[in-house]
């Protein structure tokens, strides 16, 4: 066991935790932040993205350990203190971004991490960005559409009815 | 998982004093060790981070040889590496973003996978592996399947890549796992050109003599008209079957020379 | 002009919002305190004989609660089937019994064997590992046709064979079918694959069961489509709970697609093992696991005839289909090659004779059941493909043979047994020629050609069957349950309004769709409605989500228990009012004596029909709650058709879809951007069906694609944005919304656009491919180009 440090969503946390705790373990059961979800178990899904100093990890695939000091950022500190939602899940409720909502989480947290990179991306920039991010319900339509919008863009023209 | 102890080093001497406990293994950025700790498929006592070293870290021109620290992410040779572009590109399009934050060229290498892109870059640079303890020719450095030069407790620290005048890396992604089905790196030197082929060989990465030749005569891609491979020795999976890569690495050779000239 | 609110708005979605900041609660996310965790060793063998498990010292091991074994499941009933055929001869199926954990033998590589309870995940897991099995491994049957071999190995000893069933239907056409296609003037005849998937929501499977000592009741949460059919099949099939002491929940759950429509062995154990162990017990699914033990769909080999006559009219259909059914009977899986598949194959189509039939084999696979479209996808494949293989045998526009032989009239009665009440295909593929611009193609494969490419155009159409189903006739059909739903609508004092309804929603949107229908009846506004669903505690009964049935089923349960709302809510405003009931209007949540400006606020209604002073108590009993039960009377039949247009690179096999165009005919549309939505998620499993997806075993029975890694996935640059229009609208004629369903369509009508597209595509290079199995993965296009 040894003690980690993080601050997360803006708060400093601390736990013990063993040399074999993910990073999406130790938010999810000792932080109790569910919000970021497990899909897999090959490192592919991204429904586990978070930010680790301002970065797309996927937090399936870093050891809590790892992250001591680290500044994270998970789905549950996108929105203002108020319940505001931040621009980019804003988008995706608009424009019907999302269904089930289990992709959802890793959905927005990569796309804050492409605008973040890249603020005024193509469709198909949009498109290879999410290479790791898998949406069962959506086909991706709706997603590409609200991170477009997301970055200012004029959606109304994309097919649709 | 199985249980293990965690240390993060901060120096190449401290990681591989640390990785001369029984069962000690060396993390990089996890992409691929984790998962495969998860499948219960390794079951070192103690994980050894490279990532806090400084020295590992890092991008940087030496005359005319590129230098990436061994701990050095995807992402950072994407947008560092701007001496090599074929290289940067490459490192560009391994995985997906978050993965690219993570994975490093050391892992990478020392992982050896044969549907790995990083393998044939540096073995169609002629780079050279930088360990703790020595320097080996990239010719040397790969051996197979999952299988290098490199001994119990020894570590990449340095990955050296002569700059090319030309190169260009061209991938035929697997469907599911978006690895190589079949890669070819081409690079053009002022002493021939070489080309490795990566995701198609049984043996893993490996030159294909016969086009360095024919390219070295004639850098374009009607030189490699005529000549293929022989699919005797390549991967048939659910993916490809031997004849099918062999196809593709003509095909892949020729986009990349057209791409490099 | 587009609706702002009610029935026909763009509604936004009020669920995203939990969903978009991490607050939703899926059942992962549930803890329990003092919960244990359960780790199933499963069999790595296809097929075995188990000789015996020493679990001796793995029950030492640190943290280990108890191990189960299949003994310990001696006297409790087997996981149940839920539909039984009766063959070609009237005798039933052969059904094999399914016992929770493996009994004798293993049958499928994932098939449980042994299950650890213990204090973490880990230590169960390494408890599991020292679990020291002896198993005899023995030969394994994977393809169906070798299965049905004579002395093939069987999957289950005490039945005659690996046969299933072998069904005919209708049997009584066959002698005219085969008589029809042996004077044809054209026969057009194809062999194909209906490549198996893994549905893959990417929520992976969990289950939590808790026991309560103090009154003996269980509660199992669970990633379920349908939480009252878990309950009933495992109250009363399995473990012998009744339904009063049992109670089953389905939180969030994160995508079903019909493989958590099932009643699973780890829902049974869970449920089992916390009142052995007195503690709760969680069984979280990794992705790995969930390969080998969610139930696969699809996996139907074909062979397909359409007679023609000099005409080009359609005269007969025969197919022969081999469906595997895996190692055991999943919940509905004998109903999908049959009920779900062989009345579908009319197709859109005027073809007076069609006989259907089919095999459903063992194997020692993974169950194979319901995946998103369920035997239609399969049905429209066949029929799709061999219609544009005859097109380009007599050399006729495929578009032109379709509509030729379009079924015109309504109602239409099948020759496979069900009754089209409405549509119009000329409606929808005039439509799709327009919103695909199908004008514009030759142009675009002009600019394809000249960068080296070869472009093809591929079009379909399709029908499904969905609302399932009028109980009666889903009962003569082999359902062991009718398949109606219900609605409880609870208006409380202060005038908002509890919808309790049977339909589960995990990505549907109904919490959002349904208020705009009750807002709508009622003129209230939306955020007075909220839908409750997913906890049989809660909900009078429901029999879940699946078929596209939730708003045409359970929302038309739901709308004949809010017209009772308004019919007792009248009596009590009649009475405020001093007025005939007869005259009361409901309209803008007002009840107004008809022409006059009389009236009273339903907030006052509802607030008398619990808190009055003045009631009149003689009359009607005070309180605003009606449930409703809805039974459809047939089935409801979407259609429409649809276009894809492929690039086709010939050095290398890749295909990518450029362009894709849907025009569907759901009848009414509720809210437009979640009906879009949900043919948009359609297409790309379809997508994923053509050119991705393949669920590979080998020989010996292991799972070849048995991660990510190896199974395909669609992605974001996978797939294009793609049109979709809803426009044509031809209203069910027997559900009061006159809504269709619009769930699977896309899913349904998607594969044969895209193969058709792909062989089109290929011909235009000069080769003359016919036919390519899916997935047309770049191997397969290109090595069929060899040839
Ligand atoms: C979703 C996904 C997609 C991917 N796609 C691609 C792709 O397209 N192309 C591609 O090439 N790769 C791909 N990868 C693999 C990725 O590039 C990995 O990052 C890389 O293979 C391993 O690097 P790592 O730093 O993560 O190493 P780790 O996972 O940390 O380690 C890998 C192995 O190398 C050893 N090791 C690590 N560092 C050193 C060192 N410096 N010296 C000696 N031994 C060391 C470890 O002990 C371990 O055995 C993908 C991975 C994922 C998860
Ligand atoms: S859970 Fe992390 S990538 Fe799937
Ligand atoms: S919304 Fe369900 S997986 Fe993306």
């Amino acid at each position: 066991m040894a003690k980690v440090t993080m601050t997360v969503n803006g708060r400093k946390v601390s736990g013990e935790v063993p040399g074999n705790r993910l990073l999406v373990e130790f938010l999810r059961e000792d932080q109790r932040l569910t919000g970021t979800h497990v899909g897999c178990d090959t490192s592919q899904c991204g429904a586990c993205v978070v930010h680790v100093n301002g970065k797309a990890v996927k937090s399936c695939t870093m050891m809590a350990s790892e992250a001591d000091g680290a500044d994270i950022t998970t789905i549950e500190g996108m929105a203002e203190a108020d319940g505001t939602m931040h621009p980019i899940q804003q988008a995706f409720q608009d424009n019907h971004g999302l269904q089930c909502g289990f992709c959802t989480p890793g959905m927005v947290m990569s796309a804050a991490a492409l605008l973040k990179d890249n603020p005024n991306p193509t469709e198909a920039d949009v498109r290879h960005y999410l290479e790791g991010n898998i949406c069962r319900c959506t086909g991706y339509h709706n997603i590409v559409k609200a991170i477009l919008a997301a970055a200012g863009q004029d959606v109304s023209k994309i097919a649709a009815e | 998982m199985y249980a293990f102890d965690f240390e993060q080093p901060k120096t190449i001497a401290e990681a591989v004093a640390a990785l001369a406990d029984d069962e000690a293994q060396p993390l990089s950025g996890g992409q691929t060790l984790i998962p495969t700790l998860k499948q219960r498929l390794a079951m070192p006592s103690k994980l050894v981070s490279l990532t806090a070293i400084p020295e590992m870290k890092g991008v940087c021109m030496n005359g005319n040889t590129l230098c990436i620290g061994g701990a050095t992410p995807h992402a950072v040779v994407a947008a560092e590496a701007s001496a090599y572009p074929a290289l940067a590109a490459l490192a560009s399009n391994i995985g997906d973003p978050a993965v690219r934050n993570r994975g490093t060229i050391g892992g990478s290498i020392a992982n050896n996978d044969p549907a790995a892109c990083y393998p044939s870059a540096a073995l169609a640079s002629g780079a050279t592996i930088v360990t703790n303890s020595r320097e080996i020719a990239a010719d040397d450095y790969f051996q197979g399947l999952f299988q290098t030069a490199l001994e119990e407790g020894e570590i990449v620290t340095e990955v050296r890549f002569p700059v090319p005048q030309a190169a260009n890396y061209q991938k035929f992604v697997q469907p599911a796992s978006r690895f190589a089905l079949v890669g070819v790196f081409v690079a053009k030197y002022a002493d021939g050109v070489r080309v490795a082929v990566t995701g198609a060989s049984n043996d893993g990465v490996f030159r294909w003599t016969e086009a360095e030749a024919a390219l070295s005569a004639n850098f374009s891609p009607s030189a490699l008209d005529g000549l293929s491979v022989s699919a005797d020795g390549m991967i048939g999976d659910l993916h490809g079957t031997p004849e099918y890569r062999a196809h593709l690495i003509g095909v892949m050779t020729k986009r990349a020379v057209a791409a490099a000239s | 002009m587009p609706k702002d609110s009610g029935i026909g708005a763009a509604s936004k979605r009020r669920e995203d919002v939990r969903f978009l900041t991490g607050a939703g609660n899926y059942t992962d996310d549930i803890n329990i305190y003092g919960q244990a965790y359960v780790y199933f060793l499963r069999s790595d063998v296809a097929h075995g004989k188990i000789n015996s498990i020493d679990t001796s010292a793995a029950a030492e091991m640190p943290g280990v609660v108890r191990i189960f074994t299949g003994a310990d499941f001696e006297g409790v009933g087997g996981l149940p089937c839920g539909w039984q055929v009766t063959d070609r001869h009237g005798q039933p199926m052969q059904e094999p019994a399914h016992p929770v954990l493996a009994q004798g033998k293993v049958r499928h590589v994932g098939d449980p064997i042994a299950a650890v309870v213990a204090d973490s995940l880990q230590e169960a897991r390494d408890a599991a590992e020292a679990i020291e099995l002896d198993i005899e491994e023995l030969p394994a049957v994977v393809n169906m046709k070798a299965a049905l071999q004579e002395g093939a190995p069987k999957v289950h000893d005490d039945l005659t064979s690996n046969l299933c069933y072998d069904w005919g239907f209708v049997e009584d056409n066959k002698a005219a079918v085969d008589e029809a296609i042996k004077n044809a003037a054209h026969v057009t005849t194809l062999e194909l694959v209906n490549n198996r998937l893994v549905a893959n929501p990417m929520e992976p499977r969990v289950a939590v069961g808790d026991y309560s000592r103090a009154n003996d009741e269980s509660t199992l949460y669970t990633t379920s489509q349908n939480p009252h059919v878990i309950r009933l099949l495992m109250g009363a099939f399995v473990l012998g709970i009744p339904e009063h002491k049992l109670r089953v929940v389905a939180p969030d759950v994160g995508g079903g697609f019909g493989t958590k429509i099932f009643h699973y062995a780890e829902e049974a154990f869970c449920t089992f093992a916390a009142k052995k162990c007195n503690r709760p017990v969680k069984w979280t699914a990794s992705r790995s696991e969930a390969f080998m033990s969610d139930a696969h769909g699809r996996d139907h080999v074909t062979k397909i005839e359409l007679a023609l006559d000099a005409d080009n009219n359609f005269t007969a259909i025969r197919t022969e289909t081999y469906a595997n059914m895996g190692a055991y009977l999943s919940t509905f899986a004998p109903s999908v090659p049959t009920w779900l598949h062989g009345t579908l194959m009319a197709g859109n189509y005027r073809t007076p004779l069609i006989y259907v039939n089919v095999k459903a084999v063992f194997t020692n696979t993974v169950p194979v059941d319901a995946y998103r479209g369920a035997g239609r996808p399969e049905a429209t494949y066949q029929l799709e493909r061999v219609v544009d293989k005859a097109a380009r045998e007599l050399g006729v526009d495929p578009i032109a043979l379709r509509r030729q032989n379009f079924i015109s009239e309504f109602p239409y009665a099948t020759p496979v047994a069900v009754e089209y009440d409405t549509g119009n295909y000329f409606a929808t593929m005039d439509k799709l020629e327009e919103v695909a611009d199908l004008a514009g193609f030759e142009a675009r494969r002009k600019a394809s050609e000249a960068s080296g490419k070869l472009r093809g155009l591929g079009v379909n159409c399709y029908i499904e069957a969905c609302g399932i189903a009028p109980s009666n006739l889903v009962g003569q059909l082999g359902a062991r349950a009718g398949l109606y739903d219900a609605a409880t609508v609870r208006v409380n004092a202060t005038g908002t309004i509890s919808v309790m309804v049977g339909a589960h929603s995990h990505g549907q949107g109904h919490e959002t769709a349904f208020p705009q229908v009750v807002a709508d009846m009622l003129g209230i506004d939306e955020s007075m409605i909220e839908i409750v669903h997913g906890d049989s505690s809660k909900i009078p009964f429901g029999m879940g989500t699946y078929g596209s049935r939730s708003l045409a089923v359970c929302g038309s349960a739901m709308v004949k228990a809010t017209e009772k709302i308004i019919k007792k809510a009248k009596k009590i405003a009649s009475h405020l009012l001093e007025a005939s009931e007869a005259d009361i209007e409901v309209k803008d949540g007002k009840f107004t004596v008809a022409g006059t400006d009389k009236s009273v606020a339903w907030g006052d209604v509802t607030l008398a029909a619990y808190v009055p002073h003045n009631y009149p108590l003689e009359d009607i009993e005070p309180g605003l709650e009606e449930t409703a039960f809805y039974d459809p009377s047939n089935f409801t039949y979407p259609s429409g058709a649809y276009c894809c247009e492929v690039e086709l690179d010939p050095d290398t096999g890749k295909v990518t879809i450029e362009r894709f165009a849907a025009a569907d005919d759901f009848g009414n549309v509720v809210n437009p951007m979640i009906v879009e939505g949900q043919v948009h998620g359609g297409i790309a499993q379809g997508i994923g069906q053509a050119l991705l997806e393949n669920c590979v075993y080998d020989d010996e029975g292991q799972l070849l694609s048995a991660s990510y890694m190896d199974y395909a996935m669609p992605r974001a640059d996978d797939v294009p944005f793609y049109v979709v229009d809803h426009s044509c609208q031809t209203p069910c004629t027997h559900n009061p919304l006159g809504v269709k369903g619009c769930g699977e369509a896309g899913a349904i009508g998607s594969p044969p656009a895209v193969v058709n597209a792909v062989i089109d595509a290929i011909q235009s290079g000069g080769k003359n491919v016919l036919h390519i199995d899916m997935p047309l993965s770049p191997q397969r296009v290109w090595a069929a180009m060899q040839d």
